[in-house]
């Protein structure tokens, strides 16, 4: 017998895992969830058909995505985090002594509640004295707040569906105000290589730009992903990513990692020709 | 009415014209007939655009189907299961957008030479009636907020006069409600209209859910109206240019049915039935329960927005017992002034910045309808769109435009004016004394300033150049700019 998983990356693209045994499956109004074993990926987790987190290739997701803006901010200590019920990020994140405060927004609770019990050595972090779940509208959560965290990471699972609403100008605005005047917000950017994804990369830069004095993007290799390339932005009220990188500060830090390094850093955020061009293109149409 | 329910209950999960679509697709039958696609074979993009399924039902009349100019079979059941769904005596499938419902209405109840009493804030369709039949307009003035700067309802002293006044009018057209929810008092409308043998026509283009929610304003049917025009596409849920023309027992369905036919197409679209059929059918068995998550929906955006601070999305505390008899809570109306942007600053930067549209902007509101395709994340999105949008373009709030009501002089009927011998293209200040042949209406308070037929005054002229100049937007004239109107020419005896 063979079963597999199959998500279209495009409409004339497939990406297919074999699936050793399907473990969980739930469907509310905000999505349906799917958590399998697999023999390449090892356990999978899936959100309306798209893979969110494997446990091979999560480590550079979630590395990138925490790592990169708090060796850039100088003194973090609040932290705010969208999505990301997997814990994955949250994981990240826990390693630093010096944050005092994780504030997760999740606003399908069924996430964290599977991902507790299947992915129990990810989201052990969730049970930090210093992280608070809150399910809730990511969107309700973040419009009254104002100049309240040092760093705000958008963990999005895709550009449609629920998750639609953190890709918005009104959230990024909202992201904004609730950001000291030191502030970092990363966020993941799809990916630019396929057109339709690509339009949607341009469409979130361009927003963001409108929001934050400095929007740079910055790249991974994320093999699961469609394309297996994926992009990131990192918005900033004061702080250059690579500029204001303290490399030998976070080294002394001591954490170990699997993708990130500071050399990498530097280096992600040089960007092929085709996506440098993408994104001039909506960055000369500033409003 | 609900007793009469009682006695002849109908089954309305049955959908007659959708049932009757679906037995005659499978059937297969071989068209030899119009429309010429043939189901889609002959225009291959067709059915690219709309889908098989749905060019399948574009089909023409035939005697499965029923025929919409003389129903007597699948039609007829719609419509009796319609009348039943909204109390009326007789429910009209209408194809051509709500206007031809108000238009029907119009043309049942009066004809050339006749009296009907509008309210100042009538949608063009029913003065577009007017040229078309030839009777005239006695207006009635719709009392207005002050700060909101909209038309209200009809206060009752108001609709006494016009009566005292017209003694020989024979019906009269009431909103319920007006575009931004407003209802003025039907059932003592309708009490005083009835003492005075005048009929009652109701505009309920925006007023579908009141006959299927709770704690809804009172519909047209329940309050004893003579016929109603609902937009079924609008709050109902059908698809766009489908409608219901109500009416009650005091009207002869059959002449209704001729004046419907005296405009109507012969080739009405089954797609268009076919969709008031089914959504009647799904009012009929979920609107209760739709429209109660509609109304919380519209509350709790009300709620967030007001916890912004500068916005004013306003709700019943409007209700003043006459010029605001009642409100719909579904019209999720925001005053904007006071954050110093106009509604339609808002609107378009909503559009253009935000990826979100809303109904209407207009000087001082902005309006997002809420219905039931809405669900509560696009809620949030609108709500902090509006809360980005103050933190970023908020200022200090400029003069207030004053809309003061003005009485019109109605020379000429409508059709008279229409019809007349013109002189065209007179620059706007030369026009004083004047008898004016087109409409001019300004974007707000939406209520015309001038319709066919009515003599320009130098009031008018300068509100029109007042309110153009405060950026309200100006339709009607043939000249798009409203700089030159068009007049009736004047004969000189000499």
């Amino acid at each position: 017998m063979e079963y597999w998983f199959s998500e279209h990356h495009t409409e004339n693209v497939k990406f297919s895992v074999k699936v050793d045994k399907h473990l969980y499956s739930n469907e509310n109004d905000l999505g349906r969830v799917d958590i399998f074993d697999s023999l390449e990926y090892g356990r999978i987790l899936a959100v309306d058909g798209y893979i969110i987190f494997t446990e091979r290739d999560e480590f550079i997701y979630d590395e990138m995505l925490a790592h990169i803006p708090m060796a850039v901010h100088k003194d973090a200590r609040r932290i705010l985090v969208f999505g990301a019920g997997d814990g994955g990020v949250i994981d990240e994140l826990v390693k630093y002594d010096s944050i005092e405060r994780i504030d997760l927004v999740e606003i399908n609770d069924g996430v964290i509640e599977a991902c507790r019990k299947f992915f129990p050595d990810v989201a052990v972090s969730l049970d930090d004295p210093r992280v608070n779940l809150y399910t809730d509208n990511a969107l309700r959560f973040i419009r009254h707040i104002e100049n309240e965290y040092d760093i705000i990471i958008v963990d999005s699972a895709g550009f449609y569906g629920p998750g639609e609403s953190l890709l918005t100008r009104e959230f990024y605005g909202s992201c904004y105000k609730a950001l000291k005047e030191d502030g970092i917000m990363v966020n993941q950017h799809q990916s630019p290589f396929y057109e339709a994804d690509r339009v949607e990369t341009q469409k979130a830069h361009k927003r963001i730009l409108t929001s934050f004095p400095i929007s740079r993007v910055y790249q991974a290799h994320i093999p699961s992903y469609p394309s297996g390339y994926w992009l990131f932005g990192f918005a900033s009220k004061k702080y250059h990513p690579v500029d204001d990188l303290d490399a030998a500060r976070w080294n002394s830090l001591g954490i170990a990692t699997d993708y990130y390094t500071t050399n990498l850093h530097v280096g992600c955020f040089a960007l092929p020709a085709y996506v440098e061009r993408a994104l001039k293109d909506v960055e000369k149409i500033k409003d | 009415m609900d007793l009469l329910k009682k006695l002849k209950p109908m089954n309305q999960d049955k959908a007659p014209v959708y049932e009757a679509l679906e037995e005659f697709r499978r059937n297969r039958v071989v068209p030899f007939d119009v429309p010429g696609h043939k189901r889609g074979r002959g225009n291959p993009e067709l059915v690219k655009l709309l889908g098989k399924q749905c060019v399948e039902l574009d089909v023409n009349s035939m005697k499965p189907l029923d025929n919409l100019c003389h129903p007597i079979s699948v039609i007829k059941e719609a419509e009796a299961l319609a009348a039943d769904a909204f109390g009326a005596a007789h429910a009209f499938l209408m194809v051509g957008g709500t206007t031809s419902a108000v238009q029907t209405m119009v043309m049942t109840a009066c004809k050339a030479g006749e009296k009907i009493i509008l309210p100042r804030n009538v949608h063009r369709s029913v003065i577009n009636a007017l040229v078309v039949n030839g009777a005239t307009p006695i207006y009635v003035n719709p009392d207005t907020d002050k700060k909101l700067g909209i038309a209200l309802g009809m206060k009752i002293s108001q609709v006494e006069k016009a009566i005292e006044e017209n003694p020989d009018a024979v019906a009269i057209l009431v909103n319920n409600p007006t575009y931004y929810g407003i209802c003025s008092n039907l059932r003592k409308i309708v009490e005083i209209a009835h003492q005075h043998n005048m009929l009652v026509l109701v505009d309920e283009a925006h007023g579908t859910h009141f006959y299927f929610g709770e704690n809804m304003p009172v519909t047209a049917m329940a309050a004893g109206a003579d016929m109603a025009s609902v937009s079924m596409h609008k709050s109902g849920g059908s698809l766009t240019q489908s409608s219901f023309l109500l009416a009650g027992p005091g009207v002869s369905a059959g002449y209704v049915r001729q004046v419907i036919n005296l405009t109507q197409t012969t080739s009405a679209s089954y797609l268009l039935m076919a969709s008031l059929d089914v959504s009647r059918r799904n009012l009929a068995l979920r609107g209760k329960e739709s429209f109660r998550q509609v109304c919380e929906i519209a509350e709790y955006a009300r709620k967030e927005i007001n916890k912004i601070g500068g916005y004013y999305a306003y709700g019943k505390e409007l209700i003043n017992g006459d010029s605001v008899y009642d409100f719909d809570t579904t019209k999720l109306t925001v005053f904007t002034l006071d954050i110093g942007l106009a509604g339609i600053e808002v609107y378009d930067i909503l559009r253009d910045e935000y990826d979100i549209q809303l109904e209407l902007g207009d000087i001082g509101n902005v309006l997002a309808y809420i219905s039931i395709g809405d669900r509560m994340r696009e809620v949030e999105r609108l709500v902090s769109a509006l809360y980005d949008i103050k933190r970023l373009y908020s200022r200090d709030r400029t003069g207030l435009f004053d809309h003061e009501y003005i009485n019109p002089q109605v020379v000429l009927t409508p059709q008279e004016a229409f019809y007349a011998v013109k002189e065209e293209m007179i620059p706007i200040r030369e026009t004083n004394g004047r008898v004016c042949t087109e409409f001019v209406m300004s974007y707000p308070p939406g209520i015309p300033i001038l319709a066919p037929g009515e003599r320009i005054t130098q009031e008018i002229i300068d509100y029109i150049l007042y309110a153009k100049e405060k950026g309200c937007s100006l339709t009607g004239p043939e000249d798009e700019r409203c700089e030159r109107l068009n007049v009736i020419k004047e004969m000189k005896l000499y």
